[in-house]
């Protein structure tokens, strides 16, 4: 079964948000996402000081099976990309919640609190399963 | 719910990922497709392909009929264990199936199949063997098949299965078979890796599966297959070829067999004259220069006009992506080509393929 850690957010399309001390987030995908499109084999990154709408496309991960586009969770500036993980896509297979791809510092501080909490993502996965 | 072979219980048990294929319920992995594309490659795997259609033809003139049936030479296989590559063409030359013939004796020769188009090709086999009198087809349901394939795969067959098995089926140079009894193991596979492909009774699978899991052959699903054959170089039916596109264009060539000039196989005419007007349309090999991942269907584009990615998939054995792309002909090795790639112009590099042989690298 897939992990999902209560101190995170989540959205929609299977992304992760964690809300830093410095009030930016860091987003990943999820468990459940990485496990459904398997081995990871290219993840490429957003650039540092693009400005992005909430739902707007912030990177692509590739796995051997299919290419996925990664979201934006909420608007904001991109101010950080993790290269760690476009060196090795495959940490996001074993870690997915250790392999943040980018952080955003958000437009507006409340908007991460609107996304899915951990609950309500798990139910979303299992509506998705049928 | 799909059709089950025997081992699906057992797929299920060892924790496989199933998905529809062709109608089959079937591993596509075991956990990491990236772990069994390396396991082959390095050491020794085995792929349940009990889901292939296993048909036996028999008769005075089964070897009549599949002179004429076949677009290779079945005049080629010359001794009882042979096996031959070949395309089953339509009138237009279009390729209606890609098999593989055994001939078993005189008067019996076995066809392995795709389970994809069991359909269309017993219906066309049958029309077919009517006009060859006393030819009869048997489907061989009662039949399982397991490839075990690998640089270690012959060893661990013979310590699973016997060490008998070394004396009989390691004297097999590659595209031949030795049956014993309902066993015949034969030296083909869709890898590029050596090994055996051992077809046998379906009650005699699990455990057969379970001795070769003993002996340290691990399971490999339908993902790590495809990247496998794919780095091999080999065509996959559907995607790269299908009745719409001749062998001639589809990297073919070299099973069709216009020798002897007498023997009429169906499909002749029209790659005679596909020939005599130049073939417009070939299968060549890709190499992404830029990162990214080549994906089946995306548009090629070069100096020659365009074309379209048949098979495309990130290689682990390259850590880089790879494809076999039909491209309009003239484009040769060496050239590069631009690939649509999710809206952005990638750079990939014509090459000669196959991509991998014997767990190395082909390219230069």
């Amino acid at each position: 079964m897939s992990k999902t850690p209560s101190d995170l957010r989540y959205t929609k399309s299977h992304e992760w948000v964690k809300k830093e001390a410095d009030g930016t987030v860091a987003v990943g995908i999820t468990d459940h996402a990485q496990g459904l499109l398997g081995d990871m084999v290219f993840v490429e990154l957003p650039k540092v000081g693009t400005q992005v709408a909430a739902g707007k496309e912030c990177g692509v991960v590739e796995s051997v099976k299919a290419a996925s586009d990664v979201y934006a969770p909420v608007a904001g500036e991109v101010i950080a990309v993790n290269m760690s993980v476009s060196d090795t896509p495959e940490s996001v297979n074993k870690d997915a919640y250790g392999a943040w791809m980018f952080k955003l510092k958000p437009s507006a501080a409340g908007d991460v609190d609107k996304l899915l909490d951990a609950k309500a993502y798990e139910a979303l996965v299992a509506s998705e399963a049928h | 719910m799909g059709h089950r072979t025997p081992l699906y219980d057992k797929h299920v048990e060892l924790g496989a990922k199933m998905v529809d294929f062709g109608g089959w319920d079937m591993p596509i992995h075991y956990g990491s497709q990236i772990e069994e594309h390396h396991q082959v490659r390095r050491d020794a795997g085995m792929f349940d392909v009990s889901h292939m259609v296993v048909s036996d033809f028999k008769g005075e003139k089964v070897r009549e009929f599949l002179r004429t049936l076949l677009a290779n030479n079945i005049d080629k296989l010359k001794t009882p264990g042979r096996a031959l590559y070949t395309c089953m063409l339509n009138a237009k030359g279009g390729v209606i199936d890609d098999l593989i013939v055994y001939y078993l004796n005189d008067t019996w020769y076995r066809i392995v199949s795709n389970a994809g188009t069991h359909d269309k090709d017993m219906a066309w086999m049958n029309a077919a063997a009517k006009e060859f009198g006393g030819v009869t087809m048997t489907e061989r349901p009662d039949l399982a098949m397991i490839a075990v394939q690998g640089p270690n795969a012959k060893e661990k067959v013979y310590a699973a299965l016997g060490e008998n098995m070394r004396e009989t089926a390691g004297k097999l140079k590659p595209f031949h078979s030795v049956t014993i009894g309902e066993l015949m193991i034969a030296t083909t596979g869709y890898t590029g890796e050596e090994g055996f492909e051992i077809i046998l009774p379906a009650k005699a699978v699990v455990f057969t599966w379970q001795m070769l899991g003993e002996a340290g052959v691990k399971p490999i699903g339908l993902g790590a297959r495809d990247t496998l054959r794919l780095e091999a170089g080999m065509n996959l039916y559907g995607s790269d070829m299908d009745e719409t596109t001749t062998p001639l264009e589809s990297g073919l060539a070299w099973t069709v067999a216009l020798e002897p000039k007498e023997r009429k196989f169906i499909g002749r005419e029209a790659l005679e004259k596909q020939l005599a007007t130049g073939v417009p349309r070939q299968l060549v090999g890709l190499v992404l220069e830029d990162k990214g991942v080549l994906r089946n269907h995306m548009k090629v584009y070069n100096a020659q006009g365009e074309g379209e990615i048949m098979s495309g998939s990130f290689s682990p054995t390259l850590s880089q992506s790879i494809a076999l792309a039909r491209v309009p002909a003239g484009v040769a090795p060496g050239a590069r080509v631009e690939v649509d790639v999710r809206g952005k112009r990638l750079t990939a590099k014509v090459v000669k393929y196959p991509f991998v042989r014997n767990g190395k690298s082909c390219l230069e």
